[in-house]
């Protein structure tokens, strides 16, 4: 029972890390009040780039950095389409997501027969050995470790720290920032940056850790899922995380439920992790005032520091 | 301002769109070096043609049948083409185009090229794994249930503790003729054995089917076998420590040592025979279900791990298949419920085995309905 158990925890930790990674970015990137919908699209690319170098040089943590630097790069399209040049961002976003995935097939081409060793656990010594914790939280892979900690380091920055709360006055009121003299354009590109590397990382967590392959069109929609994170999480951090790993959670039980032969319609059951972790976000956010608190007021809104 | 930056995102959008598009036009196009006495064929992919899988297969198959037939043909292929109205534009643009044969891949194709026949009864098309055919339309599809019966006797003698993990898209007939064939292979080399499935609702998503091999792996299972699009349950069971049966192509390189065997697919020799009867004029609307007999379904290389007597029994089991002394739905079998559905001596017909909608004793669990 115990294994079962040890099995479920580290299967939700590993089916929540990559939303975390991407749904963390994201948030950052609409606390400055930019709408990137462009996550799916950064995931592929970071995903195709991180294993093609590290396919190629042996190294997959050469590869964990070419996915973030291939995911910012792809944030950078954007954030010249639409800081530079001012244009929608819902529109530059879904150009992105449909670019992002023509992309990373054509380069993904030469990789698709490819098979590589993944990361691996990192096995504490002594801590790992205790039952139960040990192998759930002392024997994890050196990204989950990751993902913790910039979860702390995210909090920590938008809640404690003045860089936060200059990055939340600019998601709130980017007029009055740009009044008393802060370079609005510049911190949102550096939000923007920030996000495309996070989903690149999410990407490079799928192709080199969770099934280390690379396959067109791999990520199956958990951009998508990371943006409605962020959305029902109302823009906190500790209930993105919730919300990543209830996905996760909800995802691998109905596994479970099917594999012990309970009677119940694997179509419901699919359905499950979605209708699950909406139902809960929405219910311990469901207070307006949170939301209106949280939510960047000029989240979408193009800004001109000239007019 | 604005109106430039307006345009410049269209451009930008239309630029990219194009790009996409291009894919298709990159593609090798021998039909620029058009000569009319060639026979000019078209095949409509549904994935990537990629490196192992159900549409690696069909490409492995025409470039057999380009081999064969040599300058009798040339072919031209369009891959990733979603089910549905894009395929229909497809598909019409090969018979505009003037291709004579056009094999349509995939079962979401089945409308849209009936709907493409009627318009353009001079073309031959071929589609794989439907219902519905024409004078100018005819069907084809595997026996893989064949090959599944086969691996599922290597499963029922190596496995240590007798479950084996089925990691499931859809539960539609076609599945489910698999996994009651994989489980009656098995138990019948090893009547204890049980086969768990976990329907993962997507033919294509690596990250669920990994999941899926995760959890029948933690559950038990030291077999992982799969009915899904790509590598990822072979991966999980090597990575685990377990078996692996592969499913459309050879998989044994994504686990050296996890792969036992696979079933899979071979098209080529029907490509070159139909392509062949376009040519002669003998072509004719069939509905073609070849299995081992006719070279459609074949075990990959055994595993060494596989002891000699194991492969010598799943030899044995192949030559009975193919020579029809064996089908591996022959009495007496009986349901979940220990129901016998079919008498001894008795074999299932081919129309019920295309309604199949019901597990095998030995299966675990319940059908989703």
């Amino acid at each position: 029972m115990n294994d079962v158990l040890v099995g479920i925890i580290l299967a939700t930790l590993g089916a929540g890390t990559p939303l975390v990674f991407a749904a963390l970015g994201e948030l950052i990137t609409e606390k400055s009040g930019v709408l990137n919908l462009g996550v799916e699209g950064m995931m592929l690319v970071g995903a195709v780039c991180g294993f093609a170098v590290a396919a190629d040089t042996g190294s997959l943590w050469l590869g964990v950095v070419t996915a973030m630097t291939a995911g910012a790069f792809m944030a950078l399209l954007f954030g010249v389409l639409t800081l530079t040049f001012q244009a929608n961002q819902v529109a530059a976003g879904l150009a992105l997501t449909i670019f992002g995935v023509g992309l990373s097939a054509y380069i993904g081409l030469e990789y698709t027969s490819v098979a590589l060793t993944g990361l691996q656990a990192v096995h504490i010594p002594l801590l790992s050995s205790m039952p139960l914790i040990g192998p759930t939280i002392f024997s994890l892979d050196p990204l989950m470790y990751l993902s913790f900690v910039l979860l702390a380091a995210i909090s920590y920055f938008l809640y404690r720290s003045k860089a936060g709360l200059l990055l939340r006055a600019i998601g709130e009121s980017p007029r009055s920032a740009h009044s008393i003299g802060y370079p609005v354009i510049r911190i949102r590109y550096l939000a923007v940056l920030f996000g495309g590397g996070m989903a690149g990382l999410g990407g490079a967590y799928l192709a080199l850790v969770y099934t280390p392959l690379w396959v067109e069109g791999m990520t199956a929609g958990r951009g998508w899922i990371s943006l409605a994170l962020v959305v029902f999480a109302t823009w906190r951090p500790a209930r993105v995380i919730l919300g990543a790993y209830l996905f996760g959670g909800v995802t691998i039980l109905q596994l479970h439920v099917q594999g012990l032969g309970i009677d119940l319609p694997a179509q419901l059951l699919s359905s499950l992790p979605y209708i699950a972790t909406i139902v809960v976000l929405v219910l311990i956010s469901r207070d307006i005032n949170t939301i209106r608190l949280n939510s960047p007021a000029s989240i979408g809104k193009t800004f001109h520091p000239g007019a | 301002m604005m109106t430039t930056n307006r345009m410049f995102l269209i451009a930008f959008t239309v630029s990219l769109l194009a790009a996409c598009g291009q894919k298709d036009a990159a593609e090798p196009d021998a039909s620029d070096a058009g000569d009319a006495s060639r026979l000019k064929v078209g095949f409509v992919y549904v994935t990537p043609i990629s490196d192992a899988g159900w549409t690696h297969q069909h490409d492995l198959g025409r470039l057999q049948m380009e081999e064969t037939l040599g300058d009798q043909v040339e072919t031209k292929y369009i891959e990733s083409v979603p089910e549905g109205a894009e395929a229909e534009r497809v598909i019409r643009q090969f018979a505009a185009d003037g291709f004579d044969l056009v094999f349509t891949t995939s079962f979401g194709y089945m409308n849209p090229t009936m709907k493409v026949a009627e318009m353009f009864p001079d073309t031959t098309f071929e589609h794989a794994t439907g219902y519905k055919s024409a004078a100018n339309v005819g069907t084809y599809v595997a026996r893989f249930y064949e090959g599944r019966y086969l691996s599922g006797i290597v499963a029922g003698k190596m496995t240590k503790s007798n479950v084996a993990g089925y990691v499931a898209a859809f539960p539609i007939p076609e599945v489910l003729r698999g996994i009651n064939a994989f489980t009656l292979g098995m138990r019948s080399v090893n009547p204890d054995a049980e086969v768990k499935v976990i329907w993962t609702n997507s033919w294509f998503d690596p990250g669920r089917e990994r999941e899926a091999a995760d959890v029948l792996i933690t559950q038990g299972a030291d077999i992982v076998t799969h009915h899904t699009d790509s590598t990822a349950a072979v991966q999980a069971a090597e990575e685990k420590g377990v078996y692996a049966i592969g499913y459309h192509s050879d998989m044994s390189r994504y686990g050296e040592t996890a792969h036992l065997t696979a079933v899979t697919h071979h098209w080529g020799d029907f490509y070159t025979r139909r392509a062949q009867e376009v040519l002669d004029g003998s072509w004719s609307s069939q509905n073609v279900w070849g299995g081992i007999k006719e070279g459609m379904i074949r075990l990959a290389p055994l595993n060494d791990a596989v002891p000699a007597d194991v492969a010598a029994l799943v030899a044995e089991k192949e030559a009975a298949i193919r020579s029809g002394d064996l089908h591996p739905f022959s009495g007496p079998i009986s349901n979940q419920d220990g129901e016998e559905l079919v008498a001894p001596g008795t074999t299932m017909s081919d129309e019920d085995l295309q309604k199949m909608e019901w597990y095998v004793e030995g299966v675990q669990g319940k059908l989703p309905r």
